[in-house]
């Protein structure tokens, strides 16, 4: 244990997800050793992000703006629609740089445990951009785990419903189990070009 | 297959120990709570990610410390792997093999395959149905690694399953519509799916073992009335005929997977007005037999024992029989058993590839149990013939 704010930091950084005791003091030793205007452009990033993220109102992306670059982007194939939970797995679908298409975050998965079903997802959303624009197919890109697999398997069911859209979900081949974001890109962009109607 | 070195640090009372083993036989000797069982149970870990005495992680390290590391060196048809564990209660921990970091501590399943007997397994005859499943399932993975990986699903599903029967049966007794049960059909689906994978190895298993554990029984209780393993599901009456009996079908999973969600269907109101879960593989029996009678309740002590030393040893010859060769581990079990079925264990033992027996004192092992003998005394461990 260190004295006052020192334990303060390192205490709040173990908060941190992926964050152990060992990584949170190195941080913050680092941190009290970093040059001040580094540490002022963290703590404005920091205010930034308290002040309010925007999201996209078309995909529900982190944006800068009301509608985000992606959704805004003429060169992306609006007939296209990849889901997937979260912002992150927007970047990491980017990566691949095998997709020209839009996207849907969800904003997670069906979760009984943590109180998220479906209202909390934004799945009526979904529904109405399929409703009023020129979705011709969507690609389910949920986490292949047992959350974002029921998550998949419940918006088949109702997708199923739309005449003449295609569903597809990513081939397998992603580790099971696994995080989309952990997966590599080139096992990533296989799973996206070999994806299969549902 | 054998353990040719176990290093452990920080494991339980030992700050750190390192042996190294032949094949045969090596008995561990030393007084009550010298650190014996300790590195069996290491060992044990190994091959199971599990103690077989401790239902969580946390009495795996010792006093003090945050993680133990448990090392084996896995001979198996001449070729040596490295497990390496680290063992952190609270966190996920990590696993090497041949220093390389695995994906996932799963992936070490299969390098060690073990049975182990110990003074516990008499909860396999006496203890909840909980104590069989779990024997079962831990033989599936010793069978085939790929099991821990469905069963780990089938858990998780049955979690989330359950979570949702219960706010969904309390939002029906506070008056709600039930929009909670929207995705019901969804879950249900996904728990039938994994369930009948789960159903259908443990049926193939209890139909390929029964034969095994009967054997096993006869041998090392000649004058006892003959034993029987029986399956019983959560399915009763709609499970197939000759699933899970030996020289029955092999079970399909897609039969099985129609028939789950078939009767979860059928007992969906009850479910929803109990808020639990009450079909599946969760929920099954592993029926013990002895003459006519269940053993649970029924079996006198030795009777026990010599059933659930039946099973271990049945699981043993099973193994073998299918081209693994199981490294037998025998804690502290002589001491317990007859004369005549501490013959027969000792007999079995001399047929394995490697048997590493603990014994508090020399006179509790049978005179034919020969083979290498370590002594384990104040924290450590000396080579003692
Ligand atoms: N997490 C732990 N940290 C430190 N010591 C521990 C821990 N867990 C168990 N022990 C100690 O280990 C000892 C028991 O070791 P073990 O069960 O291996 O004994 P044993 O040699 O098999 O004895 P017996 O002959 O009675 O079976 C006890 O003294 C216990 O206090
Ligand atoms: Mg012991
Ligand atoms: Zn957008």
């Amino acid at each position: 244990m260190y004295e006052g704010p020192v334990q303060d930091l390192i205490d709040e950084l173990g908060r941190l997800p992926g964050i152990g005791p060992k990584s949170a003091q190195r941080i913050a030793f680092h941190l009290l050793a970093a040059d001040p205007a580094d540490i002022g452009r963290l703590q404005d990033a920091l205010q930034r992000v308290r002040e309010g993220v925007v999201f996209c109102e078309v995909c529900g992306n982190v944006a800068e703006q009301s509608i985000c670059r992606i959704c805004a982007d003429p060169r992306r194939d609006p007939k296209l629609v990849c889901v997937v939970e979260e912002p992150k797995d927007v970047l990491a679908i980017e990566r691949t740089r095998e997709y020209r298409g839009r996207y849907h975050v969800l904003g997670g998965a069906l979760d009984p445990l943590s109180g998220v079903g479906p209202d909390q997802l934004r799945i009526r959303e979904l529904l109405n951009r399929i409703g009023t624009d020129e979705i011709t197919e969507i690609i389910l890109a949920t986490d292949p785990n047992t959350e974002g697999e029921a998550t998949a398997t419940y918006l088949v069911r109702l997708l199923r419903d739309f005449p003449g859209l295609a569903v597809t979900r990513l081939a397998s081949g992603l580790p099971m189990g696994g995080d989309l974001e952990f997966a590599d890109e080139l096992t990533l962009g296989r799973a996206l070009t070999g994806r299969r109607a549902v | 297959m054998y353990v040719r070195q176990l290093q452990v640090t920080d494991f339980r009372s030992w700050a750190h120990a390192d042996l190294t083993f032949e094949p045969g036989v090596s008995v561990l000797v030393g007084a009550n709570g010298q650190g014996k069982t300790n590195l069996i149970e290491a060992i044990g870990y190994v091959a199971t990610l599990g103690s077989h005495r401790a239902p969580t992680d946390a009495p795996l390290v010792r006093h003090g410390s945050t993680r133990a590391i448990v090392r084996t060196a896995v001979v198996n048809a001449g070729r040596e792997l490295l497990v390496e564990l680290e063992i952190t209660p609270g966190k996920s921990n990590r696993a090497r093999i041949n220093r390389a970091p695995v994906g996932r501590p799963r992936d070490v399943l299969g390098v060690l395959r073990t049975v182990l007997f110990a003074p516990e397994d008499i909860a396999l005859v006496r203890g909840d149905p909980a104590e069989r499943r779990r024997f079962l399932d831990e033989l599936l993975v010793a069978r085939s690694p790929r099991y821990a990986g469905i069963r780990g699903d089938y858990d998780r599903v049955l979690k989330q399953r359950s979570a949702l029967l219960k706010t969904a049966g309390a939002a029906r007794r506070a008056g709600a519509r039930g929009e909670e049960l929207a995705t019901l059909d969804v879950w249900d689906g996904h728990l039938a799916r994994h369930g009948a994978e789960l159903l259908a190895a443990r049926l193939d298993l209890v139909a390929d073992l029964g034969p095994h554990v009967a054997a096993a029984h006869a041998g090392v209780a000649p004058e006892s009335r003959p034993v029987e393993v029986r399956y019983r599901s959560t399915l009763g009456a709609a499970l197939p005929d000759g699933y899970g009996v030996p020289g029955g079908g092999r079970a399909d999973p897609e039969a099985l997977a129609d028939a789950l969600l078939a009767e979860l269907g059928r007992i969906r109101a009850q479910e929803v007005e109990r808020g639990v879960c009450l079909v599946g593989p969760h929920r099954d029996e592993l029926e013990l037999v002895l003459g006519e009678a269940p053993a649970r309740g029924y079996a006198s002590h030795g009777e026990s024992w010599s059933f659930a030393l039946a099973l271990r040893l049945g699981a043993f010859h099973l193994l073998r029989g299918e081209g693994t060769e199981p490294v037998l581990l025998l804690d502290d079990v002589f001491a317990e058993l007859d004369r005549r079925r501490r013959e027969r264990l000792a007999e079995v033992a001399a047929e394995a590839e490697q048997v590493l027996v603990t014994a508090a004192v020399e006179e509790d092992l049978p005179e034919k149990l020969a083979g290498a003998r370590y002594e384990v005394r104040d924290g450590e461990v000396s080579r003692a013939g």
